[in-house]
Protein backbone atom coordinates (compact mmCIF):
# COMPACT_ATOMS: atom_id res chain seq x y z
CA UNK A 1 0.00 0.00 0.00
CA UNK A 2 1.40 3.45 -1.04
CA UNK A 3 2.72 5.57 1.73
CA UNK A 4 0.63 8.90 2.78
CA UNK A 5 3.30 11.12 4.59
CA UNK A 6 1.01 12.41 7.88
CA UNK A 7 1.96 15.92 8.12
CA UNK A 8 1.34 17.05 4.37
CA UNK A 9 -2.04 18.28 2.56
CA UNK A 10 -3.57 16.76 -0.22
CA UNK A 11 -5.28 17.52 -3.41
CA UNK A 12 -7.92 15.09 -5.08
CA UNK A 13 -5.18 15.20 -8.06
CA UNK A 14 -3.04 13.62 -5.71
CA UNK A 15 -0.40 16.69 -5.38
CA UNK A 16 0.91 16.66 -1.88
CA UNK A 17 1.52 20.42 0.01
CA UNK A 18 3.75 21.27 2.51
CA UNK A 19 3.61 24.40 4.92
CA UNK A 20 7.24 26.53 4.92
CA UNK A 21 8.34 30.04 5.83
CA UNK A 22 5.35 32.48 6.07
CA UNK A 23 3.15 31.78 2.40
CA UNK A 24 6.19 29.55 0.90
CA UNK A 25 4.69 26.51 0.52
CA UNK A 26 6.23 23.00 -1.40
CA UNK A 27 4.53 20.96 -3.64
CA UNK A 28 4.91 16.93 -4.96
CA UNK A 29 2.96 14.45 -6.24
CA UNK A 30 1.80 11.57 -3.50
CA UNK A 31 3.25 7.98 -3.74
CA UNK A 32 -0.16 7.06 -4.53
CA UNK A 33 0.42 9.15 -7.63
CA UNK A 34 4.02 7.71 -8.42
CA UNK A 35 2.37 4.34 -7.58
CA UNK A 36 -0.24 4.35 -10.27
CA UNK A 37 2.36 6.52 -12.51
CA UNK A 38 4.84 3.88 -12.85
CA UNK A 39 8.88 5.02 -13.01
CA UNK A 40 8.66 8.58 -13.95
CA UNK A 41 11.01 9.37 -17.10
CA UNK A 42 10.18 13.18 -17.59
CA UNK A 43 8.37 15.88 -15.49
CA UNK A 44 7.63 19.33 -17.52
CA UNK A 45 7.36 21.93 -14.32
CA UNK A 46 6.26 25.42 -14.02
CA UNK A 47 8.71 28.24 -14.86
CA UNK A 48 9.88 29.91 -11.89
CA UNK A 49 7.97 33.98 -11.75
CA UNK A 50 5.06 32.24 -13.67
CA UNK A 51 1.68 31.90 -11.79
CA UNK A 52 -0.41 28.98 -11.23
CA UNK A 53 -3.95 28.39 -10.10
CA UNK A 54 -5.46 25.77 -7.91
CA UNK A 55 -7.31 23.46 -9.37
CA UNK A 56 -5.50 24.15 -12.89
CA UNK A 57 -2.81 22.55 -14.85
CA UNK A 58 1.26 23.67 -14.61
CA UNK A 59 2.71 21.13 -16.17
CA UNK A 60 3.20 17.25 -16.90
CA UNK A 61 4.48 14.30 -15.11
CA UNK A 62 5.01 11.32 -17.99
CA UNK A 63 6.43 7.58 -17.44
CA UNK A 64 6.95 4.92 -19.33
CA UNK A 65 3.57 4.23 -20.06
CA UNK A 66 1.87 7.71 -19.41
CA UNK A 67 1.48 11.00 -19.64
CA UNK A 68 -0.45 13.07 -16.69
CA UNK A 69 -1.01 16.46 -15.93
CA UNK A 70 0.27 17.94 -12.95
CA UNK A 71 -1.78 20.16 -11.18
CA UNK A 72 -1.22 23.06 -8.94
CA UNK A 73 -2.75 22.89 -5.46
CA UNK A 74 -2.52 26.21 -4.69
CA UNK A 75 -2.51 29.97 -6.38
CA UNK A 76 0.55 32.18 -6.03
CA UNK A 77 3.92 32.89 -7.97
CA UNK A 78 6.32 30.02 -8.46
CA UNK A 79 9.32 30.88 -6.74
CA UNK A 80 11.69 28.04 -7.12
CA UNK A 81 11.85 24.58 -8.66
CA UNK A 82 13.03 21.12 -7.89
CA UNK A 83 16.31 21.13 -10.77
CA UNK A 84 17.37 17.89 -9.36
CA UNK A 85 13.92 15.84 -10.80
CA UNK A 86 13.97 17.58 -13.94
CA UNK A 87 17.27 15.91 -13.98
CA UNK A 88 16.66 12.50 -12.59
CA UNK A 89 12.95 11.91 -12.89
CA UNK A 90 13.34 8.94 -10.63
CA UNK A 91 13.59 11.10 -7.78
CA UNK A 92 10.23 11.06 -7.46
CA UNK A 93 9.21 7.58 -7.66
CA UNK A 94 12.40 7.08 -4.99
CA UNK A 95 11.81 9.73 -2.65
CA UNK A 96 8.23 11.32 -3.49
CA UNK A 97 7.72 12.88 -0.30
CA UNK A 98 11.76 14.18 0.02
CA UNK A 99 13.84 15.02 -2.57
CA UNK A 100 11.17 14.50 -5.40
CA UNK A 101 9.41 17.73 -4.14
CA UNK A 102 8.59 19.17 -7.86
CA UNK A 103 8.28 23.12 -6.91
CA UNK A 104 7.14 26.12 -4.60
CA UNK A 105 4.91 28.94 -4.37
CA UNK A 106 4.17 31.99 -2.97
CA UNK A 107 0.61 31.01 -1.99
CA UNK A 108 -2.07 33.38 -2.05
CA UNK A 109 -4.66 30.70 -1.64
CA UNK A 110 -5.02 27.13 -1.57
CA UNK A 111 -7.74 25.15 -3.31
CA UNK A 112 -9.85 22.51 -1.35
CA UNK A 113 -7.11 20.42 0.29
CA UNK A 114 -7.12 17.00 2.27
CA UNK A 115 -6.09 15.96 5.44
CA UNK A 116 -3.23 12.80 5.39
CA UNK A 117 -5.87 10.88 6.94
CA UNK A 118 -9.24 11.89 4.57
CA UNK A 119 -6.72 11.14 1.60
CA UNK A 120 -5.40 8.06 2.83
CA UNK A 121 -8.48 6.83 3.61
CA UNK A 122 -10.10 7.93 0.01
CA UNK A 123 -7.26 7.07 -1.65
CA UNK A 124 -6.11 3.26 -0.25
CA UNK A 125 -2.87 4.82 1.69
CA UNK A 126 -0.61 3.72 4.56
CA UNK A 127 -0.26 6.57 6.99
CA UNK A 128 2.04 5.07 9.21
CA UNK B 1 -15.61 -8.63 -20.47
CA UNK B 2 -14.76 -12.38 -18.55
CA UNK B 3 -12.02 -12.12 -16.10
CA UNK B 4 -9.43 -15.15 -16.56
CA UNK B 5 -6.47 -15.71 -13.70
CA UNK B 6 -3.50 -17.85 -14.96
CA UNK B 7 -2.29 -20.72 -12.24
CA UNK B 8 0.24 -18.33 -11.53
CA UNK B 9 -1.75 -15.61 -10.26
CA UNK B 10 -1.29 -16.67 -6.45
CA UNK B 11 2.33 -16.52 -7.33
CA UNK B 12 1.91 -13.06 -8.35
CA UNK B 13 0.21 -11.52 -5.92
CA UNK B 14 2.95 -13.18 -3.11
CA UNK B 15 5.20 -11.07 -4.83
CA UNK B 16 3.29 -8.11 -4.67
CA UNK B 17 2.04 -7.62 -8.53
CA UNK B 18 0.48 -4.86 -9.49
CA UNK B 19 -2.41 -5.86 -12.18
CA UNK B 20 -3.88 -5.18 -15.45
CA UNK B 21 -6.20 -6.53 -17.59
CA UNK B 22 -4.95 -7.66 -20.50
CA UNK B 23 -7.13 -9.89 -23.23
CA UNK B 24 -9.50 -10.43 -20.62
CA UNK B 25 -6.82 -12.11 -18.04
CA UNK B 26 -5.53 -10.07 -14.99
CA UNK B 27 -1.91 -10.46 -15.71
CA UNK B 28 1.13 -9.06 -13.77
CA UNK B 29 1.99 -5.19 -15.13
CA UNK B 30 4.70 -4.93 -13.10
CA UNK B 31 6.33 -6.30 -9.04
CA UNK B 32 8.21 -3.24 -8.82
CA UNK B 33 10.03 -0.95 -11.20
CA UNK B 34 8.79 -1.75 -14.46
CA UNK B 35 12.42 0.01 -15.42
CA UNK B 36 14.24 -2.34 -13.70
CA UNK B 37 12.69 -5.25 -14.75
CA UNK B 38 13.21 -4.09 -18.52
CA UNK B 39 17.43 -3.76 -17.62
CA UNK B 40 17.42 -7.10 -15.59
CA UNK B 41 16.26 -8.56 -18.91
CA UNK B 42 18.46 -7.32 -21.24
CA UNK B 43 21.62 -7.66 -18.26
CA UNK B 44 20.46 -10.65 -16.48
CA UNK B 45 17.02 -12.38 -16.86
CA UNK B 46 13.62 -12.24 -16.38
CA UNK B 47 10.84 -14.44 -15.39
CA UNK B 48 7.45 -14.09 -17.16
CA UNK B 49 3.77 -15.58 -16.86
CA UNK B 50 2.62 -15.83 -20.33
CA UNK B 51 -0.17 -18.42 -19.92
CA UNK B 52 -3.21 -16.08 -21.02
CA UNK B 53 -1.66 -16.80 -24.74
CA UNK B 54 -3.47 -19.65 -26.48
CA UNK B 55 -2.47 -23.36 -27.21
CA UNK B 56 -3.83 -25.01 -30.03
CA UNK B 57 -2.70 -28.39 -31.01
CA UNK B 58 -3.30 -29.32 -35.06
CA UNK B 59 -2.39 -33.37 -35.31
CA UNK B 60 -3.69 -35.47 -38.47
CA UNK B 61 -2.16 -36.75 -42.10
CA UNK B 62 -3.51 -33.32 -42.99
CA UNK B 63 -2.11 -31.21 -40.37
CA UNK B 64 0.38 -29.60 -42.79
CA UNK B 65 -1.39 -29.11 -45.72
CA UNK B 66 -4.25 -27.79 -43.33
CA UNK B 67 -1.80 -25.11 -41.90
CA UNK B 68 -0.34 -24.47 -45.35
CA UNK B 69 -4.10 -23.15 -46.33
CA UNK B 70 -5.43 -21.73 -43.14
CA UNK B 71 -2.30 -19.68 -42.33
CA UNK B 72 0.16 -17.64 -44.65
CA UNK B 73 3.09 -19.14 -44.33
CA UNK B 74 4.25 -22.50 -46.20
CA UNK B 75 4.00 -24.37 -42.64
CA UNK B 76 4.64 -27.99 -44.40
CA UNK B 77 8.32 -26.96 -45.57
CA UNK B 78 9.19 -26.70 -41.55
CA UNK B 79 11.35 -29.22 -40.25
CA UNK B 80 10.31 -31.54 -36.94
CA UNK B 81 11.71 -29.50 -34.00
CA UNK B 82 11.64 -25.75 -35.61
CA UNK B 83 9.38 -22.83 -34.95
CA UNK B 84 7.69 -20.57 -37.24
CA UNK B 85 6.14 -16.99 -37.36
CA UNK B 86 3.11 -16.53 -38.97
CA UNK B 87 -0.26 -14.65 -39.35
CA UNK B 88 -3.13 -16.06 -39.73
CA UNK B 89 -5.72 -13.31 -42.40
CA UNK B 90 -9.24 -13.06 -43.42
CA UNK B 91 -10.54 -13.39 -46.98
CA UNK B 92 -9.67 -10.12 -47.31
CA UNK B 93 -5.98 -10.09 -46.26
CA UNK B 94 -6.68 -8.19 -42.66
CA UNK B 95 -4.94 -9.80 -39.80
CA UNK B 96 -7.02 -12.24 -37.71
CA UNK B 97 -3.51 -12.61 -35.26
CA UNK B 98 -0.07 -13.44 -35.49
CA UNK B 99 0.95 -16.43 -34.29
CA UNK B 100 3.90 -18.88 -33.61
CA UNK B 101 3.81 -22.51 -35.08
CA UNK B 102 5.60 -25.14 -33.56
CA UNK B 103 6.18 -28.33 -35.34
CA UNK B 104 6.40 -31.35 -33.07
CA UNK B 105 6.10 -34.47 -35.26
CA UNK B 106 5.35 -35.29 -39.17
CA UNK B 107 1.40 -34.94 -38.40
CA UNK B 108 1.69 -32.75 -35.25
CA UNK B 109 1.69 -28.79 -34.70
CA UNK B 110 1.39 -26.44 -32.02
CA UNK B 111 0.03 -22.96 -32.63
CA UNK B 112 0.44 -20.35 -30.06
CA UNK B 113 -2.12 -17.03 -30.72
CA UNK B 114 -2.16 -14.03 -28.96
CA UNK B 115 -4.20 -14.04 -25.46
CA UNK B 116 -7.06 -11.91 -26.88
CA UNK B 117 -7.44 -14.05 -30.03
CA UNK B 118 -6.92 -17.40 -28.73
CA UNK B 119 -10.56 -17.75 -28.97
CA UNK B 120 -10.79 -16.45 -32.59
CA UNK B 121 -7.96 -18.27 -33.75
CA UNK B 122 -9.05 -21.70 -32.65
CA UNK B 123 -12.83 -20.83 -33.85
CA UNK B 124 -10.92 -20.37 -37.47
CA UNK B 125 -8.75 -22.71 -37.33
CA UNK B 126 -11.96 -25.15 -36.68
CA UNK B 127 -13.60 -23.69 -39.60
CA UNK B 128 -10.93 -23.49 -41.95
CA UNK B 129 -10.29 -27.42 -41.42
CA UNK B 130 -13.46 -28.42 -42.73
CA UNK B 131 -12.75 -30.88 -45.27
CA UNK B 132 -9.50 -31.49 -44.08
CA UNK B 133 -8.05 -34.91 -41.85
CA UNK B 134 -7.33 -33.18 -38.93
CA UNK B 135 -8.20 -32.67 -35.16
CA UNK B 136 -7.62 -29.35 -33.97
CA UNK B 137 -7.88 -29.29 -30.43
CA UNK B 138 -7.89 -25.69 -28.13
CA UNK B 139 -6.11 -26.73 -24.86
CA UNK B 140 -4.97 -23.42 -23.71
CA UNK B 141 -7.30 -23.49 -20.80
CA UNK B 142 -4.85 -26.21 -19.09
CA UNK B 143 -2.09 -25.32 -20.30
CA UNK B 144 0.51 -22.34 -18.42
CA UNK B 145 3.34 -20.93 -20.16
CA UNK B 146 6.58 -19.51 -18.47
CA UNK B 147 9.35 -17.08 -20.19
CA UNK B 148 13.14 -17.03 -18.94
CA UNK B 149 14.22 -13.98 -21.07
CA UNK B 150 17.62 -12.45 -20.91
CA UNK B 151 21.68 -13.52 -21.20
CA UNK B 152 21.34 -15.95 -17.90
CA UNK B 153 18.43 -17.73 -19.26
CA UNK B 154 20.03 -20.53 -19.78
CA UNK B 155 22.64 -21.06 -16.80
CA UNK B 156 19.69 -20.73 -14.89
CA UNK B 157 17.13 -23.29 -16.38
CA UNK B 158 20.59 -25.79 -17.32
CA UNK B 159 20.25 -26.11 -13.18
CA UNK B 160 17.01 -27.60 -13.32
CA UNK B 161 17.99 -30.22 -16.38
CA UNK B 162 20.14 -33.33 -15.55
CA UNK B 163 23.41 -33.10 -16.39
CA UNK B 164 23.60 -35.75 -19.35
CA UNK B 165 20.67 -33.94 -21.12
CA UNK B 166 22.05 -30.33 -21.12
CA UNK B 167 22.86 -30.82 -24.60
CA UNK B 168 19.25 -30.55 -25.14
CA UNK B 169 19.19 -27.04 -24.07
CA UNK B 170 22.42 -25.55 -25.22
CA UNK B 171 22.43 -27.04 -28.70
CA UNK B 172 18.71 -25.63 -29.10
CA UNK B 173 18.58 -23.05 -32.15
CA UNK B 174 16.78 -20.04 -31.87
CA UNK B 175 12.73 -20.65 -32.95
CA UNK B 176 13.23 -24.38 -32.07
CA UNK B 177 11.70 -26.34 -29.39
CA UNK B 178 12.62 -29.87 -27.72
CA UNK B 179 11.33 -31.82 -25.03
CA UNK B 180 13.18 -31.30 -22.11
CA UNK B 181 13.22 -33.14 -18.52
CA UNK B 182 13.14 -30.61 -15.74
CA UNK B 183 13.60 -31.74 -12.05
CA UNK B 184 11.36 -29.82 -9.90
CA UNK B 185 8.67 -30.42 -7.30
CA UNK B 186 10.48 -33.23 -6.48
CA UNK B 187 9.87 -35.06 -9.82
CA UNK B 188 10.90 -34.88 -13.19
CA UNK B 189 8.53 -34.07 -16.41
CA UNK B 190 9.23 -33.58 -19.51
CA UNK B 191 8.49 -30.39 -21.06
CA UNK B 192 8.39 -28.40 -23.87
CA UNK B 193 11.47 -25.69 -24.02
CA UNK B 194 11.07 -23.41 -27.11
CA UNK B 195 13.93 -21.03 -27.59
CA UNK B 196 11.59 -18.30 -28.29
CA UNK B 197 10.68 -14.49 -26.98
CA UNK B 198 9.41 -10.99 -27.28
CA UNK B 199 12.21 -9.49 -26.05
CA UNK B 200 15.19 -9.04 -28.33
CA UNK B 201 17.24 -11.29 -25.95
CA UNK B 202 18.07 -14.69 -26.00
CA UNK B 203 15.52 -16.92 -24.29
CA UNK B 204 13.22 -19.28 -23.77
CA UNK B 205 9.37 -19.99 -23.09
CA UNK B 206 8.25 -23.69 -21.41
CA UNK B 207 4.97 -25.04 -22.03
CA UNK B 208 3.60 -26.60 -18.62
CA UNK B 209 0.13 -28.14 -17.25
CA UNK B 210 -1.59 -26.02 -14.88
CA UNK B 211 -0.93 -28.16 -12.23
CA UNK B 212 2.54 -27.81 -12.54
CA UNK B 213 2.76 -24.46 -13.32
CA UNK B 214 3.49 -22.76 -9.86
CA UNK B 215 5.90 -25.07 -8.49
CA UNK B 216 8.08 -25.08 -11.86
CA UNK B 217 7.72 -20.75 -11.29
CA UNK B 218 9.03 -21.05 -7.99
CA UNK B 219 11.77 -23.79 -9.01
CA UNK B 220 13.14 -21.59 -11.58
CA UNK B 221 12.79 -18.79 -8.44
CA UNK B 222 14.80 -21.14 -6.42
CA UNK B 223 17.62 -22.35 -8.32
CA UNK B 224 18.76 -18.18 -10.03
CA UNK B 225 21.53 -17.01 -7.65
CA UNK B 226 20.88 -13.13 -6.17
CA UNK B 227 19.68 -10.87 -8.78
CA UNK B 228 20.27 -13.15 -11.22
CA UNK B 229 16.39 -13.22 -12.13
CA UNK B 230 13.86 -10.82 -11.77
CA UNK B 231 9.96 -11.80 -11.98
CA UNK B 232 8.57 -9.17 -15.04
CA UNK B 233 5.62 -8.16 -15.79
CA UNK B 234 3.76 -6.77 -18.99
CA UNK B 235 4.99 -3.00 -18.84
CA UNK B 236 8.53 -4.35 -19.47
CA UNK B 237 8.00 -7.02 -22.12
CA UNK B 238 6.09 -3.94 -23.81
CA UNK B 239 9.36 -1.84 -23.98
CA UNK B 240 11.33 -5.07 -24.59
CA UNK B 241 9.07 -5.91 -27.64
CA UNK B 242 8.98 -2.28 -28.86
CA UNK B 243 12.92 -1.67 -28.44
CA UNK B 244 12.76 -5.27 -30.43
CA UNK B 245 10.70 -3.77 -33.28
CA UNK B 246 8.72 -6.52 -33.11
CA UNK B 247 4.85 -5.70 -33.44
CA UNK B 248 1.87 -6.09 -31.18
CA UNK B 249 -1.51 -7.12 -32.37
CA UNK B 250 -4.06 -4.72 -31.58
CA UNK B 251 -1.15 -1.71 -31.75
CA UNK B 252 0.61 -2.87 -35.22
CA UNK B 253 -1.64 -5.06 -36.70
CA UNK B 254 -4.94 -5.30 -37.43
CA UNK B 255 -7.58 -7.10 -39.27
CA UNK B 256 -8.07 -3.37 -40.82
CA UNK B 257 -4.53 -3.54 -41.59
CA UNK B 258 -2.39 -6.26 -43.72
CA UNK B 259 0.87 -7.63 -43.60
CA UNK B 260 2.88 -5.83 -46.14
CA UNK B 261 2.04 -2.40 -44.52
CA UNK B 262 2.90 -3.96 -41.30
CA UNK B 263 6.20 -4.87 -42.72
CA UNK B 264 5.68 -8.53 -42.86
CA UNK B 265 5.56 -8.97 -46.57
CA UNK B 266 8.16 -12.13 -46.03
CA UNK B 267 5.92 -13.81 -43.84
CA UNK B 268 3.59 -13.76 -46.77
CA UNK B 269 4.02 -16.98 -49.11
CA UNK B 270 2.16 -16.66 -52.57
CA UNK B 271 4.39 -18.84 -53.98
CA UNK B 272 3.24 -21.72 -52.08
CA UNK B 273 1.23 -24.75 -53.44
CA UNK B 274 -2.37 -24.33 -53.28
CA UNK B 275 -4.75 -22.43 -52.53
CA UNK B 276 -4.88 -20.05 -48.78
CA UNK B 277 -7.26 -18.12 -46.69
CA UNK B 278 -6.39 -14.45 -48.37
CA UNK B 279 -3.90 -15.50 -50.94
CA UNK B 280 -5.75 -13.78 -53.55
CA UNK B 281 -6.42 -10.45 -51.72
CA UNK B 282 -2.82 -10.35 -50.34
CA UNK B 283 -1.47 -11.05 -54.11
CA UNK B 284 -3.35 -7.98 -54.64
CA UNK B 285 -2.42 -5.91 -52.38
CA UNK B 286 1.51 -7.11 -52.80
CA UNK B 287 0.80 -6.21 -56.45
CA UNK B 288 0.08 -2.54 -55.58
CA UNK B 289 3.27 -2.00 -53.40
CA UNK B 290 4.14 -1.93 -50.02
CA UNK B 291 1.17 0.04 -48.11
CA UNK B 292 -0.85 1.70 -51.17
CA UNK B 293 -4.25 0.32 -50.12
CA UNK B 294 -4.02 1.89 -46.80
CA UNK B 295 -1.33 4.28 -48.22
CA UNK B 296 0.72 4.23 -45.46
CA UNK B 297 3.32 1.83 -43.82
CA UNK B 298 4.87 0.73 -40.54
CA UNK B 299 7.81 2.77 -39.62
CA UNK B 300 10.44 3.29 -37.17
CA UNK B 301 10.59 6.61 -35.43
CA UNK B 302 13.61 8.26 -32.76
CA UNK B 303 12.95 10.94 -30.75
CA UNK B 304 15.10 13.40 -31.15
CA UNK B 305 14.33 15.79 -27.47
CA UNK B 306 13.10 13.87 -24.49
CA UNK B 307 9.50 13.18 -24.82
CA UNK B 308 8.07 10.21 -25.96
CA UNK B 309 5.10 10.06 -28.65
CA UNK B 310 2.19 7.32 -27.39
CA UNK B 311 -0.12 5.07 -29.24
CA UNK B 312 -3.08 7.38 -31.37
CA UNK B 313 -1.09 10.49 -31.05
CA UNK B 314 -0.46 12.14 -34.94
CA UNK B 315 3.06 12.32 -36.87
CA UNK B 316 3.21 15.33 -38.62
CA UNK B 317 4.91 16.72 -41.42
CA UNK B 318 5.21 20.64 -41.79
CA UNK B 319 1.86 20.77 -39.50
CA UNK B 320 0.17 18.55 -41.61
CA UNK B 321 -1.30 14.97 -40.21
CA UNK B 322 1.03 12.41 -41.97
CA UNK B 323 0.61 9.28 -39.46
CA UNK B 324 -0.57 7.92 -36.65
CA UNK B 325 1.39 6.12 -33.46
CA UNK B 326 0.65 2.96 -32.92
CA UNK B 327 3.03 2.49 -29.71
CA UNK B 328 5.65 4.76 -27.90
CA UNK B 329 7.77 5.37 -24.85
CA UNK B 330 11.55 6.29 -23.50
CA UNK B 331 13.35 3.70 -24.24
CA UNK B 332 14.98 2.33 -21.33
CA UNK B 333 17.98 0.22 -23.07
CA UNK B 334 18.58 3.08 -25.44
CA UNK B 335 17.73 6.60 -23.69
CA UNK B 336 15.91 7.88 -26.25
CA UNK B 337 12.17 7.74 -27.14
CA UNK B 338 11.10 5.28 -29.64
CA UNK B 339 8.14 4.92 -31.55
CA UNK B 340 6.37 2.49 -34.30
CA UNK B 341 3.83 4.58 -36.51
CA UNK B 342 1.78 3.97 -39.84
CA UNK B 343 2.99 6.86 -42.11
CA UNK B 344 1.81 7.66 -45.46
CA UNK B 345 4.56 6.11 -48.16
CA UNK B 346 6.11 9.06 -49.17
CA UNK B 347 7.18 10.24 -45.95
CA UNK B 348 8.51 6.96 -44.63
CA UNK B 349 12.16 6.77 -45.93
CA UNK B 350 14.71 5.93 -43.76
CA UNK B 351 16.04 9.64 -42.70
CA UNK B 352 13.24 11.61 -43.35
CA UNK B 353 12.26 14.73 -40.16
CA UNK B 354 9.19 14.04 -38.80
CA UNK B 355 7.49 15.54 -35.67
CA UNK B 356 4.67 14.11 -33.55
CA UNK B 357 2.30 15.94 -32.12
CA UNK B 358 2.42 15.42 -28.23
CA UNK B 359 -0.66 17.12 -26.79
CA UNK B 360 -0.52 20.00 -28.41
CA UNK B 361 3.10 20.30 -28.81
CA UNK B 362 5.39 19.41 -31.42
CA UNK B 363 8.35 16.51 -30.67
CA UNK B 364 11.28 16.19 -33.26
CA UNK B 365 11.48 12.90 -34.27
CA UNK B 366 13.18 10.66 -37.40
CA UNK B 367 12.45 7.86 -39.40
CA UNK B 368 15.03 4.90 -38.33
CA UNK B 369 15.18 1.70 -38.89
CA UNK B 370 14.10 -1.65 -37.17
CA UNK B 371 14.74 -2.92 -34.75
CA UNK B 372 15.48 0.13 -32.36
CA UNK B 373 17.33 -2.22 -30.60
CA UNK B 374 19.74 -5.95 -31.18
CA UNK B 375 21.14 -7.33 -29.02
CA UNK B 376 25.33 -8.43 -29.35
CA UNK B 377 25.95 -11.71 -30.37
Amino acid sequence: MPKVAPELQYSDEHEWVSRGEGNSVSVGISEVATDALGDIVYVDLPEVGSTVTAGETCGEVESTKSVSDLYSPVTGEVTEINDAVVGDPALINNDPYGAGWLFKVAAESEGPLLSAEEYASKNGGDLS
Amino acid sequence: MTENYTALYEEHKKLGASFTDFGGWQMPLKYSSELAEHHAVRKSAGLFDLSHMGEVWVTGPEAAAFLDYALVGKISAMAVGKAKYSLICQEDGGIIDDLITYRRGSEKFLVVPNAGNAAVVAAALLERAAGFDVVVEDASAETSLIAVQGPLAEAILLRLVPAEQHALVTELKYYAAVEVPFTFDGGTQELLLARTGYTGEDGFEIFVGNDSAAALWQAIAEVAGEGELTPAGLASRDSLRLEAGMPLYGNELSREGNPFAAGLGPVVALSKEGDFVGKDALAALKADGAGATIGRKLVGLKGLGRRAGRGHYPVLKDGAVVGEVTSGQPSPTLGYPVALAYVDVEHAELGTALDIDLRGKSEPFEVVALPFYKRQK
